[in-house]
C-alpha cells in the first residue's frame, strides 16, 4: 500500500494498463511530454514511449473520433477530455458512434474506449470549468458513466472501465484531485494523506463498475450522492444529526439499483445530491426507480439537492454549489413526516 | 429590407454588402451545357513520386488525372497497364453493382423494403478503388460505396438480407437498409451520422502504424459532407500523425438537392483542402475506373511506406436520385446526367476493353443478362428469409442484445416487460 491522491491513483491506474495491455494507449490534449494539465499522466510518455502516450490537437471530436476507430482495429484507447465541459465537441462521435457501434454492427465492431475527464465545480472554474454532464451520458444507450469519490475507487474504477468492452465515460471530480472537500470552503484545505482510502495498492486491482458503496450506513434516511457530493453529503449528515445512510453510486450507468432499493425501503426516506443542475438531472431518473420501487415504503416525499438550473456561476461559487448545510435541511426536512 | 447603415455614417458613400448565395447553374426546365466544366486531356497530368513532399500537388490538386481518352485507350503516366482479365473481372463488378442497385431500387418502390440508395454513375469510385487496395485494408465507407462489397466478392444475398431486415440479416433488422456492417470484408459498419467514419478511419490507421501493422485504412464520403466538421479533423489528424490513410471526397456534384457549391466548390476543388492540410491531393476523373485504380494504388503506396496520407477528389457525377425518398426532377435539369462531360464509367472501361480488342458488345449484353439473373436468383434466396413487413424478420427480443457487451438490469427488465406486453396483447410471440 502506498499513500496516494486521486491525481497519484489515476496515474497509477494508467502506468498499471499501459505496462500490461499493449493495446492500450492514452492520448489528449497536453496529456503527453508534459503530463497533462492536472498531472494525471505525469512520467507515461517517458516510461511507456511516444506512441503510448502522446498529445493530441486541440480537436474533442477527433480525439474521440480516432480512439473509436483505434477501438474497431483492437486497441483499448484511454482519451482524455481536457475538461468534461469541453467535450460537448465529440458529442456525435460518443452519441451516435461510441454508443451505437455494437449495437448498430451487432457486435462486430465495438468501442472498447474510455474517455477521462475531469468535472465538477467548488474551484471557482465559472462556467466552462465547472460543469457535471452525467445526465446528458446517462440518456445515451450504450454508453456508461463512472465517478469516482476517492482514490483507491478512482485507480480500481478506472482499471475496470479500461477492462470493460462498452465505451466508459470516466468523470474524475476535479476537486477531490488533491483532498477530499466537504463543502466547508472556509475551513483549510485538507489532503488525502492519512485518510483509508488514500492507501492504495501499488499494482493491479478493480473495483467492479455497477456496483455502489455504502459509506455511511444509517436508519433514518436514505442520501444518494457521487463524486464530491459524497464528501459533501458525509459532512451536510453530520451537521443534521440525523442517522442517515449515505450510498456513493459510483457508477451512473450501469446502476446499482438493488443497493438503492434495499437502503431506501429500509430507511423509507431518500435525499438526492449532485452538483449538476436539478431540471433534467440523474437525479430525476434516481426519484423515479425509487417512487417505481419504493413507494410504499416511503415516508416522505423524495427531495432533490442539486445545483441551480443556471450555467455554473464564477462570483456566486459557494451560492451555487450544493453545501452541507442545504443537504442537512433537506434532511430535517425528510425526517418532518 | 432596410439599408442598416445610418446616413451619417462614415462609410454611407460605400456601396452595401451583399450576401453571395450559391446557384446551381441549371434548374429544372434548363437547357444543359457543361462547356465550362473543365476536362483536361486523358495523359496530361504528372504522376509523381509516392513519397513527395505533400507541398508539391498544388498543380494535382487543381487538374484532373485521367487514363481513358476519347477513343477508349488508356494513356500517359497514369496507366495502370492492368491485364485484360483484371478489366474484364473490374467491369463485371461495375455492371454487376449497377445491376444490383436496379434490382433493389426496384424492390424498394414494390414495397418490399423501406428504403435504398444507388450509386450510378459512381461504380467505379468504389470497385477500381477496392481492386488497388489489399483485402485487409479497411474500408470506412459511407452509404454510398456498395461497390467496395461487390468488388471485394461479399454475397448479394448477406446484402439483400440486410436490406430487407429479414430473418438472416446479421444485423438483426437494427439498422436502416443499406447500412451494411461486413468486418470480414474489411467493411466498417455505417453510420447514418455523415462523416462520423472519416477520422475514425484516421485513428484505425494510425492504431495500424503505433502496432507497427502494414495494413492501411481508407475513407469514403461525398463533397456534401466534407462541410461537415468531421472532415477537418480527420485531415487535422491524418496529417499531424501521418497516418496510413486514404481518404476520398466523391465528389458527385450534389448533396441531396444542394448542389457542391454550398460544400465550397465554386471557390476551389476538394482535392485542394488535402493541400492545405499537408496532405497530398489529387483530383481524379471519376467516372475512369483506371484513373481511380492508379490514383488509389499511388496512395496506398505512399500510405504503406510512411509518406503519409492522401485525399483523392473524384470528379463525378450522382447520376440518378439521392435516394428512394428523393426526386431530383424537383432541383435539377434532367438533362444533366446525360450532359456529363465525363461520360459513364461502365461504358467508358467497356469501350476500352472494345478498343483493345479485349470485349465485345456481344459478350457485354450477354454479361450484363448474365448479372440481372445473378441478382435476381440471389434475390430470391434472399426473400425467402423474409422482406421487410412481413413479420420474417429476427425474434423481437433480439432488439435489446447488443446495447452493451452484457445486458444491464434496466434492459432486462424492458426485454421482459416486452415479452410480457406483447404475450397479453394476443399478438404472436414469434421467439424462434
Amino acid at each position: 500500500m502506498t499513500t496516494m491522491n486521486m491525481i497519484q491513483a489515476l496515474n497509477s491506474a494508467l502506468d498499471v494498463k499501459l505496462g500490461q495491455d499493449p493495446d492500450t494507449l492514452i492520448f489528449g490534449q497536453d496529456v503527453g511530454y508534459f503530463g497533462g494539465v492536472f498531472r494525471v499522466t505525469d512520467g507515461l510518455q517517458k516510461k511507456h514511449g511516444l506512441t503510448r502516450c502522446f498529445d493530441a490537437p486541440i480537436s474533442e471530436g477527433g480525439i474521440i473520433a480516432t480512439a473509436i476507430g483505434m477501438g474497431a482495429y483492437g486497441l483499448r484507447p484511454v482519451p482524455e477530455i481536457q475538461f468534461a465541459d469541453y467535450i460537448l465537441p465529440a458529442f456525435d462521435q460518443l452519441v451516435s458512434e461510441a454508443a451505437r457501434l455494437r449495437y448498430r454492427s451487432n457486435g462486430e465492431f465495438s468501442a472498447p474506449i474510455t474517455v477521462r475527464s475531469p468535472y465538477g465545480g467548488g474551484i471557482f472554474g465559472g462556467q466552462t470549468h465547472s460543469q457535471s454532464p452525467e445526465a446528458i451520458f446517462a440518456h445515451i444507450t450504450g454508453l456508461k458513466t463512472v465517478i469516482p469519490s476517492n482514490p483507491y475507487d478512482a485507480k480500481g474504477l478506472l482499471i475496470a472501465a479500461i477492462e470493460c468492452d462498452d465505451p466508459v465515460i470516466f468523470l474524475e471530480p476535479k476537486r477531490l484531485y488533491n483532498g477530499p472537500f466537504n463543502g466547508r470552503h472556509d475551513q483549510a484545505l485538507r489532503t488525502w494523506a492519512g485518510l483509508p482510502e488514500a492507501d492504495v495498492p501499488e499494482g493491479h486491482y478493480t473495483v467492479p463498475l455497477g456496483q455502489a458503496a455504502v459509506v455511511r450506513a444509517g436508519t433514518d434516511a436514505t442520501v444518494l450522492a457521487y463524486g464530491t457530493m459524497v464528501h459533501v453529503a458525509a459532512e451536510g449528515i453530520a451537521e443534521s444529526g440525523i442517522d442517515a445512510e449515505l450510498v456513493d453510486l459510483r457508477s451512473i450507468v450501469p446502476l446499482d439499483v438493488d443497493t438503492i432499493v434495499e437502503s431506501v425501503t429500509r430507511t423509507g426516506r431518500c435525499v438526492i445530491l449532485h452538483e449538476a443542475s436539478r431540471f433534467g438531472g440523474f437525479g430525476g431518473e434516481l426519484s423515479a426507480l425509487i417512487q417505481e420501487r419504493c413507494f410504499w415504503a416511503l415516508k416522505s416525499p423524495i427531495v432533490r439537492v442539486a445545483g441551480w438550473d443556471t450555467p455554473y456561476p464564477h462570483a456566486f461559487e459557494w451560492d451555487y454549489f450544493p453545501g452541507p448545510g442545504r443537504l442537512a435541511a433537506a434532511l430535517a426536512s425528510v425526517m418532518e413526516n | 429590407m432596410e439599408r442598416r447603415v445610418a446616413s451619417d455614417s462614415p462609410r454611407a458613400n460605400l456601396q452595401p454588402l451583399s450576401l453571395h448565395v450559391p446557384e446551381p447553374k441549371f434548374r429544372p426546365g434548363d437547357r444543359v451545357d457543361f462547356a465550362a466544366v473543365e476536362v483536361p486531356p486523358a495523359g496530361e497530368a504528372r504522376r509523381p513520386d509516392t513519397a513527395a513532399d505533400a507541398g508539391e500537388f498544388r498543380d494535382l490538386a487543381y487538374t484532373l488525372i485521367r487514363v481513358l481518352d476519347e477513343d477508349g485507350q488508356a494513356v500517359g503516366p497514369w496507366n495502370p497497364k492492368l491485364s485484360p482479365d483484371m478489366l474484364r473481372r473490374m467491369l463485371r463488378s461495375m455492371a454487376l453493382l449497377r445491376a444490383f442497385d436496379e434490382r433493389m431500387f426496384r424492390a424498394q418502390r414494390q414495397g418490399k423494403t423501406s428504403f435504398y440508395m444507388k450509386a450510378t454513375g459512381e461504380e467505379a469510385v468504389s470497385i477500381a478503388a477496392a481492386y488497388a487496395l489489399d483485402r485487409d485494408d479497411m474500408c470506412f465507407p459511407s452509404y454510398r460505396q456498395q461497390g467496395l462489397l461487390i468488388a471485394r466478392d461479399w454475397s448479394l444475398v448477406d446484402m439483400m438480407n440486410q436490406i430487407y431486415s429479414n430473418t438472416a440479416d446479421r444485423l438483426q433488422g437494427k439498422q436502416l437498409p443499406i447500412m451494411y456492417s461486413a468486418k470480414d470484408a474489411g467493411f466498417f459498419s455505417i453510420s447514418g451520422n455523415l462523416t462520423t467514419q472519416y477520422p475514425q478511419a484516421v485513428g484505425w490507421a494510425m492504431a495500424s502504424a503505433a502496432k507497427g501493422d502494414t495494413r492501411i485504412a481508407a475513407t469514403w464520403c461525398g463533397e456534401g459532407s466534407t462541410a461537415e466538421g468531421d472532415f477537418h479533423s480527420a485531415c487535422t489528424f491524418a496529417a499531424v500523425y501521418r497516418a496510413p490513410v486514404i481518404m476520398n471526397v466523391v465528389n458527385n456534384q450534389w448533396a441531396i438537392s444542394s448542389f457542391s457549391g454550398f460544400a465550397g466548390a465554386e471557390a476551389t476543388t476538394f482535392a485542394a483542402r488535402g493541400v492545405g492540410y499537408g496532405i497530398a491531393g489529387l483530383r481524379v476523373d471519376g467516372n475512369d475506373a483506371l484513373a481511380v485504380y492508379a490514383a488509389t494504388l499511388w496512395a496506398a503506396e505512399r500510405a504503406r511506406t510512411n509518406a503519409g496520407p492522401t485525399l483523392i477528389e473524384h470528379f463525378t457525377y450522382r447520376a440518378e436520385g439521392h435516394s428512394t425518398s428523393d426526386d431530383p426532377g424537383q432541383y435539377r435539369s434532367e438533362g444533366e446526367p446525360n450532359a456529363w462531360p465525363l461520360g459513364d464509367p461502365v461504358k467508358r472501361l467497356k469501350e476500352h476493353l472494345i478498343a483493345i480488342g479485349e470485349w465485345d458488345e456481344e459478350r457485354h449484353a450477354a454479361q450484363d443478362r448474365e448479372l440481372a439473373d445473378f441478382v435476381k436468383a440471389a434475390q430470391k434466396e434472399a426473400e425467402a428469409n423474409g422482406i421487410l413487413g412481413h413479420g420474417l424478420h429476427q425474434p423481437l427480443d433480439t432488439l435489446f442484445d447488443g446495447v452493451f457487451e452484457e445486458m444491464p438490469w434496466h434492459l432486462r427488465e424492458q426485454q421482459q416487460q416486452m415479452i410480457d406486453e406483447e404475450t397479453a396483447s394476443g399478438r404472436p410471440w414469434d421467439r424462434k
